[in-house]
């Protein structure tokens, strides 16, 4: 009992150290080598001596670090909330189709736009980027709505997520056709922004990014509650008071808006929202969310920064996309998840 | 303490305009353990899930303290009954203690955070269902009666005038079973709740509860204490089936053999008891022996070899073990018949 309480108090100021050594690593490490004292001197707001490194920190490094801390966070959070929702330790944002809705709804935008109206998109700068983040957001609420809908009408878990890869199918064959009549530009946008990437945001716009995305994960705090009654299964849930379908439209709210806002601005980045619940759940043994949301956040957030350090080792001329780290570090996860629980069960 | 704290009135339950069971009434009086029976597919389950609210009714009220419960919300709801369901519930990393800690959901605030009097009602119902020492293991290691109680302490912890169980005793090996329903009954005891539950265990239910509802076949509810339905010759007419007798005397279910050939016994007592149930086995019925039955068994209590068959009146074999002398009796009768057959040919 001692023992658990210890590892319970001691553990979050562990991983936020954990957390911010791994910033500073984001801000430290890179391409070009800049002296640690420098680093600290310029995130402090002193003169550097080289505005070059000045440049490539405020400029480059630290956004990207502050993207990586609110989308590791966000992705972290809703793939928790997804878990539990559906009560599959193989939900996520990206496994459920919102992601590929996300993808449809920017597809529209950015592909269709040029044949309708004859105009790239991505000349209209913040207003372009304004539409595009719309477009995720409408295609990535689309089919959560379709996916809630489903999940009322069938119940059962697995058909849910059949109907969310078959969504990604879908939307991936509506995105060809798209991309077929689409001018090469608006093409070329599209795959960069399918790619993935933290590095797309000036420091201003990094700062808002990490608002619209902190905030929201931080107040999933307060459907912890309903999240560890939702475990239980409805009928529990609900003879403990809780009102389930006001709950669940909440989680699917919550859990689907910080997907659809990580989506919009850093395009689909995969396997982070589905492996970082299973670290939360491993590094605490507890099936209360107010510890679990705690864990997500930090552990999104650690995971996050360590994809986007290892995007860019130190003597790499250029970055990796970010999705192809995330899968290299979230496949191990989740397998080594799969089998824990094979040797659980027998 | 016989104030009614539920009733049920003139209710009609079923599924979509399909009814199962009409007219059903009854009432659960406070402090009392209250057994459901019915043989599968009466609409047991049903009715239960209509009495909790998880269904809504076809007609008829379902009142409890004279409101509703299907007018109530589920917070209100949620003071007054509590539920342990046939759920199998699978909640990852959830301990004891935390399960039973949900069950103080309906009284928490927003982030579902309990106080001192909470942690005490806790630790109070764990302890009183026997599983406080259990507290910091997973639900996941439980055995199945251990897990049950875990359940059961939930429902305490809720603190409500009724918990209902549905049939807790199922998979459960038969001292697992007879502890369940004993820890139920000084709940009903020591704590003036009412329990309401579903059972398949007859036996048990008749010796331990204050009060049985028998669902008829036809879709009847019949009520009363369980002696009182035994001298109104209730179960009869419940487990109407051929190749099973119910024994109103001992109030247990008897394996109705069919007799083909009967022998004739001189004796009584506990091993004379013993006999004429292995002779029934082998659809040999016993009647008494009279002093002109030259072939005959006597059995003569607490002797070296209390079982001996006589033929002639001459004693041919002593056996010690009954399984070695019910050997002798078929032989024996076998050599009856012949000997019959062999007069009449004669």
């Amino acid at each position: 009992m001692r023992s658990i309480l210890l590892r319970k108090s001691i553990l979050i100021p562990v991983s936020i150290l954990f957390l911010l050594i791994l910033a500073a690593l984001n801000l430290a490490l890179g391409s070009v080598r800049i002296p640690i004292e420098e680093v600290v001197n310029i995130i402090l707001g002193n003169d550097s001596s080289n505005i070059i490194w000045e440049n490539i920190l405020l400029r480059t490094r630290l956004p990207q670090t502050i993207v990586a801390l609110g989308a590791g966070m966000a992705l972290g959070v809703a793939g928790l909330l997804m878990q539990t929702l559906f009560r599959n330790p193989l939900a996520g944002p990206s496994v459920l189709g919102i992601s590929s809705g996300s993808s449809l709804g920017v597809g529209f935008v950015l592909l269709l736009a040029g044949q309708v109206w004859g105009f790239s998109f991505s000349r209209l700068g913040i207003w372009g980027d304004l539409a595009v983040i719309i477009a995720s957001l409408g295609g990535a609420f689309a089919v959560l709505a379709l996916i809630l809908f489903i999940s009322n009408k069938i119940g059962g878990t697995l058909s849910v997520l059949i109907i969310g890869v078959m969504i990604g199918y879908l939307s991936n064959s509506i995105v060809g056709v798209l991309k077929f009549y689409s001018m090469e530009e608006d093409v070329h946008n599209y795959v960069i922004w399918g790619l993935g990437s933290f590095s797309r945001m000036s420091v201003d716009r990094a700062y808002l990014f990490a608002a619209i995305t902190i905030i929201p994960s931080i107040l999933a705090l307060f459907l912890s509650k309903s999240l560890n009654l939702m475990a239980l299964g409805d009928r529990y849930a609900s003879n403990l008071g809780l009102k389930i379908k006001r709950a669940r439209l909440l989680i699917i709210l919550c859990a689907g808006a910080l997907t659809a806002i990580v989506t919009a601005f850093c395009g689909p980045i995969i396997f982070i929202g589905m492996a970082v619940p299973h670290l939360a759940k491993l590094v605490s043994r507890t099936s209360n969310h107010l510890y679990l949301i705690c864990n997500a956040c930090i552990l999104g957030a650690a995971t996050a920064l360590l994809c986007n350090l290892l995007a860019r080792l130190p003597g790499m001329e250029s970055e990796l996309p970010i999705n192809s780290v995330t899968a290299f570090i979230g496949a191990p996860v989740v397998i080594s998840v799969i089998w824990k629980k094979r040797k659980e069960n027998f | 303490m016989n104030i009614s704290l539920l009733q049920i009135q003139n209710l009609i339950i079923g599924y979509g305009s399909k009814a199962i069971a009409d007219k059903l009434s009854a009432v659960i009086p406070s402090g009392e353990l209250i057994c459901l029976l019915g043989s599968n597919g009466t609409g047991k389950s049903t009715l239960i899930r209509s009495i909790c609210g998880f269904q809504p009714v076809l007609g008829g009220n379902v009142l409890i303290d004279k409101f509703d419960v299907h007018t109530l919300s589920e917070r209100e709801l949620s003071k007054q009954i509590s539920v342990v369901l046939t759920d199998r519930v699978v909640v990852p990393n959830a301990s004891v203690e935390e399960l039973v800690g949900y069950g103080r959901s309906p009284y928490t605030g927003m982030l579902g955070r309990m106080n001192t009097d909470d942690k005490a009602i806790v630790l109070n119902a764990m302890i009183e269902c026997g599983i406080v020492h259990k507290r910091d293991c997973l639900l996941t290691s439980l055995s199945d009666g251990e897990r049950q109680k875990a359940f059961i302490a939930k429902a305490l912890a809720q603190d409500t005038p009724l918990i209902i169980l549905d049939e807790p005793t199922a998979f459960l090996d038969l001292p697992a079973r007879v502890e369940i329903m004993q820890l139920l009954r000084n709940i009903a005891n020591t704590s003036g709740k009412s329990i309401l539950m579903s059972t398949h265990d007859l036996d048990l239910a008749l010796q331990l509860s204050d009060r049985l509802w028998l669902l008829q076949n036809g879709g009847s509810l019949i009520t009363g204490s369980p002696e009182d339905l035994l001298l109104r010759n209730a179960f009869q007419s419940m487990f109407q089936h051929k190749g099973i007798v119910f024994d109103n005397k001992t109030g247990l279910f008897k394996v109705k053999h069919t007799q083909s050939t009967q022998v004739a016994v001189k004796g009584h007592g506990f091993e004379y008891v013993l006999l004429r149930r292995a002779l029934a086995r082998k659809g040999i019925s016993i009647t008494k022996a009279y002093s002109y039955d030259s072939n005959r068994i006597e059995v003569i209590n607490d002797s070296k070899n209390p079982f001996s068959i006589y033929l002639d009146d001459e004693c041919i074999v002593s056996e010690e073990s009954i399984e070695a002398f019910i050997k002798q009796v078929l032989l024996m009768q076998k050599l009856l018949v012949e000997k019959k057959r062999s007069c009449f040919l004669s």
